[in-house]
Order: structure tokens, then sequence, then C-alpha cells
């Protein structure tokens, strides 16, 4: 019974596929997957927003919408019907087709990462050898696009908020990379569904998440700090700040081109936290041993929401970054860190099974981590003002 | 340590997230037009004339001396003195005002006019749902409108309408007993001249200096 | 499979002709992306996933924006006076021909040379992980090395500009 929940999306795909002449089975088959991508994610995207605004409400002193429908629940479709109802504003002096081709690109490519991820046992849409690279090359894509709506937006502070993002995204990227080769060192594979399976070994009660290790909670704090960083979230959204550069890259649009930025960026956080999951968190196993009668997909979901209210709550809490602290931050201490957690990796796989290696691994991590951000503080001169000018 | 005052803060605002169920000081919105903060007694939005009694026209204190329209900064008071004039509150006959407009988009609630008034006859209401959707019109109040009753002031400035009604009693009480006693004397004159025509002249002096 | 070799083809051509017929560079430089693209889908097409992947995540992800950073930091995106077409494009096409000509003909040469293979096997990311660090660890080392010194060259010629003390 617990198994025929767990694959009761599946189950329902072939037997909806049965229908069919055996010759389109395959290819019919993929399409309802997309299809139950393409309406799930967006779905989720319209419940995190009202979480969002009602979370961030209750975060600071006041509630959130609550007008329309039960508790306010019911306002992602108001926004959607004036998104949809705006004018479509393209301001004339603006480069018309790249202007109309920056969110297509973004949402395409964000989506695309979507098909790697294992969302429960056997429901990963494409089974590649090279996943995880295919995912980061999506990611990858995502800030091409970016830059596109910046630049052809004609406008200066447009500009400068996609240069701004795509170089911060730029630098994160390596950071997030870097993260997860350490988690393809342990698990011998860039296939994301073997490295579930790897994770989903109980010793007693415990699972063996890589979370639950030195190098692997140093992993996650650094990929979350990168994520953070990719999807332009506070506290690192300089890019899009609304009180230092209007809305960035995409001031000029409205609409429902602006729609779309935020679905980009929203579904972006969600494939990267889907990410997480699965490197660090486990993907769709279960926390403890006994609790597998859960169903594998609902163990994903409930991890990727709790990334996502954890997004949240760091919103609610910490100011914004300015650039330059962004950018020292991600060169100066979380990129050197994140070679020395893939060194520790090396060294945790090379030790073999034992109480010696948690003990060594955590006492390296812990002084350079100590280490480190010592360091950045005594950088810190503040002393009389000196001017650089442009030549 | 680094990381230590983003934890403390992160601990900070789930305090608030929880606390903002179930205490009221983590959760101080007030759901308007639902529920209403009540208002200070001190409050002032746009003024009003003040009348004495049932009859809104006739127990009118304004009696249109037109000072308030001179001191009004932003001149937003129009005043039309009427041509005939009719008692006031001690008896005295005063002019009244014929036309008091007063352009509440103009007004900018400083009270000058209720400083100024010698007559208690303009405060501040404390009425703020005024928005209307007639553009032309819709924010020039009237005489008609502007005249609200001293109940109503005393409901809502109470401390103030006291002490207003106590000033004015008094004045009232005063104009009184100066015409009684003006009336005292010409009847006491009356009479003494009445009584004693024949009487010697050196006799008034002490007369009068006990009257 | 030959129809969609000619579409990813003709995609990649595409963007390649755009790359050097357009006028505003900005648009040349999202042209040349769309050759890459097409470069990519063509070895995937051809099974290399990871070579695929990677030419996505390098060059479009790194190198056009590399590009564009590049174009709009030094001004180019301004249209020049005289036109962007250069007087000499005939002796430029007479030697990109004499290129392509000399790369097709060697191309060509080797594939004679292969053996006669019915399906190609697949290469998985371990076997070119192992190829990395067995057969070809030199060109690793020596491409790192490289990397290193493009590396410390970038960050020497942007720390000379910082000519005043802080």
């Amino acid at each position: 019974m617990a198994a025929n929940l767990d694959q009761i999306f599946i189950h329902l795909r072939d037997w909806l596929v049965a229908f069919l002449p055996v010759v389109l089975r395959p290819a019919t088959g993929v399409l309802l997957s997309v299809i139950a991508i393409v309406c799930v994610f967006p779905g989720l995207f319209a419940l995190t927003t009202v979480f969002e605004r009602k979370g961030l409400g209750r975060i600071q002193n006041r509630l959130g919408p609550n007008r329309v429908g039960p508790f306010g629940f019911f306002q992602p479709i108001a926004d959607g019907i004036k998104s949809l109802t705006k004018e479509d504003i393209v301001p004339l002096s603006a480069n018309a087709g790249v202007h109309f081709l920056a969110p297509l690109v973004l949402v395409v490519t964000v989506f695309m990462g979507f098909a790697v991820l294992p969302m429960g046992r056997n429901m990963v849409l494409v089974d590649m050898d090279a996943g995880l690279l295919f995912f980061f090359a999506m990611g990858a894509a995502t800030e091409l696009s970016v830059f596109m709506a910046g630049w052809s937006s004609r406008n200066k502070y447009s500009l400068l908020g996609a240069m701004r993002a795509v170089a911060q995204m730029i630098s994160y990227e390596v950071v997030l990379l870097l993260s997860s080769v350490s988690v393809v060192m342990i698990s011998g594979s860039l296939s994301l569904p073997k490295i579930v399976d790897a994770q989903n070994q109980y010793t007693g009660v415990f699972p063996h998440w890589y979370i639950f290790t030195p190098w692997g909670l140093a992993g996650f704090i650094m990929y979350a700090i990168a994520a953070t960083a990719e999807t332009n979230r506070s506290p690192f959204d300089l890019p899009e700040g609304e009180s230092e550069l209007v809305a960035g890259y995409h001031t000029e649009y409205s609409g429902f081109k602006f729609a779309l930025f935020f679905l980009g960026e929203y579904l972006a956080m969600f494939s990267i936290s889907g990410l997480g999951t699965t490197l660090f968190l486990g993907g769709w196993s279960a926390p403890l041993s006994f609790l597998t009668f859960i169903p594998s997909w609902c163990w994903f979901f409930g991890k990727v929401m709790l990334s996502i209210f954890v997004f949240i709550w760091m919103r609610g809490t910490l100011p914004r970054l300015r650039q330059d602290q962004l950018m020292n931050f991600a060169w100066k201490f979380v990129l050197p860190f994140t070679l020395l957690d893939l060194m520790v990796t090396a060294l945790w796989r090379f030790m073999g099974d034992g109480w010696l290696r948690w003990v060594v691994c955590t006492v390296i991590l812990g002084t350079a981590y100590v280490f480190m951000a010592r360091l950045q503080w005594r950088q810190k001169h503040i002393g009389p003002r000196s001017y650089r000018y442009a030549e | 340590m680094l990381g230590e005052g983003i934890v403390k803060g992160m601990l900070e605002t789930a305090r608030n997230f929880a606390g903002s169920f179930v205490s009221k000081e983590r959760l101080t919105t007030v759901e308007y037009p639902e529920q209403r903060i009540p208002t200070v007694e001190a409050a002032r939005v746009f003024p009003f004339l003040v009348y004495d009694g049932a009859d809104w026209e006739g127990g009118m204190r304004c009696v249109a001396c037109q000072i308030c329209e001179k001191e009004c900064p932003p001149q937003c008071i129009y005043i039309e003195k009427s041509k005939d004039k009719k008692p006031d509150f001690v008896g005295k006959p005063q002019f009244y005002p014929a036309r008091f407009d007063i352009d509440i988009s103009v007004c900018m609630s400083c009270q000058i006019c209720v400083e100024v008034c010698p007559f208690e006859a303009i405060k501040m209401d404390t009425q703020f749902e005024l928005a209307t959707d007639d553009r032309f019109g819709g924010l020039l109040l009237d005489r008609h409108e502007l005249a609200k009753s001293n109940e109503y002031y005393h409901s809502i400035h109470p401390t103030e309408s006291t002490e207003v009604d106590a000033r004015l009693a008094e004045e009232k009480a005063k104009a009184d007993a100066k015409t009684k006693a003006a009336a005292d004397a010409a009847a006491a004159k009356a009479a003494a001249a009445a009584a004693a025509p024949p009487a010697a002249p050196p006799a008034t002096p002490t007369k009068e200096g006990g009257s | 499979m030959n129809f969609v070799f000619y579409l990813l083809a003709a995609l990649t051509l595409g963007g390649g002709l755009a790359a050097v017929l357009l006028k505003h560079l900005v648009h040349s430089a999202l042209a040349t992306t769309v050759a890459f693209a097409g470069l990519a889908l063509l070895f995937l097409q051809l099974d290399a996933q990871f070579a695929g992947f990677a030419q996505i995540l390098v060059y479009i992800g790194a190198v056009a924006i590399l590009i564009v950073f590049a174009i709009l930091l030094t001004r180019g995106s301004d249209l020049p006076k005289g036109g962007v077409f250069s007087a000499t494009w005939f002796v430029g096409l007479v030697i990109a021909a004499g290129v392509f000509a000399v790369l097709g003909w060697a191309v060509l040469i080797s594939v004679e040379a292969l053996p006669q293979q019915a399906s190609v096997p697949a290469v998985t990311v371990h076997d070119i992980g192992i190829a990395l660090v067995g057969r070809y660890v030199l060109p690793l080392e020596i491409v790192a090395l490289l990397l290193t010194a493009a590396t410390i060259g970038a960050v020497i010629v942007a720390m000379h500009e910082k000519g005043a003390p802080k």
C-alpha cells in the first residue's frame, strides 16, 4: 500500500499511456511527465508567493494579504489577472527582438533544469549520465538572459543592474559547482538518481545523508549561500533591489513579461533547492528508517518547501549586501573554504570508515572556518577615504 | 565568530513570526475599515461651525466677523455677511453669515481659525472619511454642511467643550449681571427721580453713592 | 537522424553568418551564442553528452558573457561611422575558404583511416574521468598551469591600475 502510494504517479502515467498504440507510448509518457512538471511547479510558485508575503508580513509584525480568498490564499489569482491584463510597454529605443526574447530564454532554461531532478523513486524525467552537468549548464544559460534583459532595455540603470547580476551569478556559480563536486567525489557519479541512491541507506535509524557529515555540512552551507546569490535572493538581491536600482534588469518590463521574470526567479529557486536537496539532504529518502511509509515524493517536496521557507526567513532577517561586500565574500571567503572542503572530502574518502575521520575532518573544517573568519575581520581597515578616478 | 549575528537575527525573526500568532504586541495591525483605532481627543481634521440649541440657522454662534477668513493661511474660507441682524446668545443683535464656505481640499488643518475666533463659533472636527467622487463641488462645504450642534461638539471634544461652555456661561452671566445692574441703576434712578423731585440737590450725592 | 543534423547545421551556420553580417556588435555576440548552442546540440546529437553540456556551460555560460562584457566595457556598442564591413572582405573570404578546405581535407582523410564501426560506443563520464587522469594527465596539468598563468596575469593587469595607496 505504501509502495503503491509512492509510485502513484508512475502508475497513473502508465495507465493513461496504455490507451495508445505501442509506437506512441514512450513519447506520450514523456509528454505527460513534462505536462505534470509544467503544471506542478508554477502551482507551487503561486503558493510560494502567498507564503512569502504572509510569512514576511508575520516576521515584520504585520498581516500579509488577507482580502482575496480565505486568509488571502487566492492572492496569486489576483496577481495573475493583474499581470495578464496590464499594458505591455516596450521602450521606443529598446531592442525589440532581444527585449522579447530575454524572459523567454530565462523561463525555458529554468524549466529545462527540472528535467534531471529526481522527485521521487523512479520519478526523474530524464536519467542522464551527466545530469548534474546538464543542470549547471542550464543555470549558466540563465545568466545570458539576465544580461539580454538589462542590455536591451536601453536604460543605464537596467544595464548596471544586469552587469552586477551577471558578475554576482558568475562568482557564485564557481562556488556552486565546487560544492557539488565534493558530493560527486563521494558518490562516484554525476547522475542525480545515483547520488540519491547513495544516500538512501540507513545505519540503524539514521540516514546516510551527506549533510550529516562534516564535509557535507560545510558544503551544504556554502551551497546554500551560493544558491541564494545565484537566484538573486535577499541578502544578495542588489541587482533587483528596489531602493537602489528601481527594479534592476527588469525595470522596463511590465505585464506578462515581468510575470515571466518573476516566475523564472522563483522557479530557479525551486530547482536550485531541489538540487541542494538531492545532493545534500538525501533527495526523496526519508530522514528516519521507519518513516519510509510516507511517499518519496512527499519527502522531496517537503524538503524543497522547507528550503523555500528558509529562503523567505533569510529575506525577512538579513539586510542587503553591497556589491563589493558580496564579491569580496565570494572570492575571499566562500571560495577558499569550498576548496578546502573539497580537499577534506578527499581526505574523508581516503581515511576509510571509522570515528577518526569524523574527528579529523571536523577539526580541520572548524579551525579553518574560525581562522578565515578572523582574517576577514582583520582585513577591514577603516581609514581616511581615498578616491580612485576612472581613466 | 562569523555567522553568530546571523543566527541571532534569524532566531529573533523566528520569535517574531511565532509570536505574531499569539501575542498582540507582535502583530500590531489594525484592520481598517473593520477595526478602528479610537481617535484621541485632541485630534483635528477640518473645521465646523457650532450652533446652540436645535435650530442650526438661528443658533449659530458665528457673527460673520470675518477674522478667520483673513487669518486663514491658504485662504480657504469664504464668508458673505448678511444684511440684517439677529440677536446672539447674550442678546445683542449681531450679523450672521449668509454664506460660509470652506474648501476642505485646500484647508491644511492648522487650526488658526479656531484660535482667532472671538465667539467660539468655529471648532475642529475629527471626521476624516470625506472622500468623494464629485470632483467639482464635493469638497466645498457650505454653511449647512458645516453646521453641527453643540451636543456633537461635546461628543468629540468633551473637556474642550465643557471649558468653552463654562466660558460662554460666565460671559453670559457677566453680561446679564451688567444689564441687570444697568437696569437696576436706571430703575433706581427713575424711582429716585420720581420719588424725590422736591428733594434738595445735596441729598442726591448720598443716593448715588449708596447704589 | 540526417534531418536533425541538417537542421542543427543550419542553426549553427545561420548563427555564424548572422554574427559576421549583423551591424550591431551585441547582436553579433548573441548570434555567436546561437552558434555555440548549435555546436552543443551537434555534440549531443553525436551522443557526446559530457562535451555537449560542457560546451553549454563554458561557452554560453562564460565565454559569451565575457564577449558581451568586453563589448560593453570598451564602449563598442556604438556603431562605427565607416560601416562594419571591411574593404578587403574578398581577401578574407578567400583565406577562410582556404582554411576550410584544409580542415575538410584533413577530416575526410581521417575518416577513411578509422575502422568501420556500426555504432559508436557510449562514452560515459567515468571513462572521460579515467582518461583525463590516466592517459591524458600531462595535457591536463599543462592546461591547469596555463589557466593559473592566465588568472595571475588577469589579476596583475587589473591591479596595475591601482596606483594610489589605499
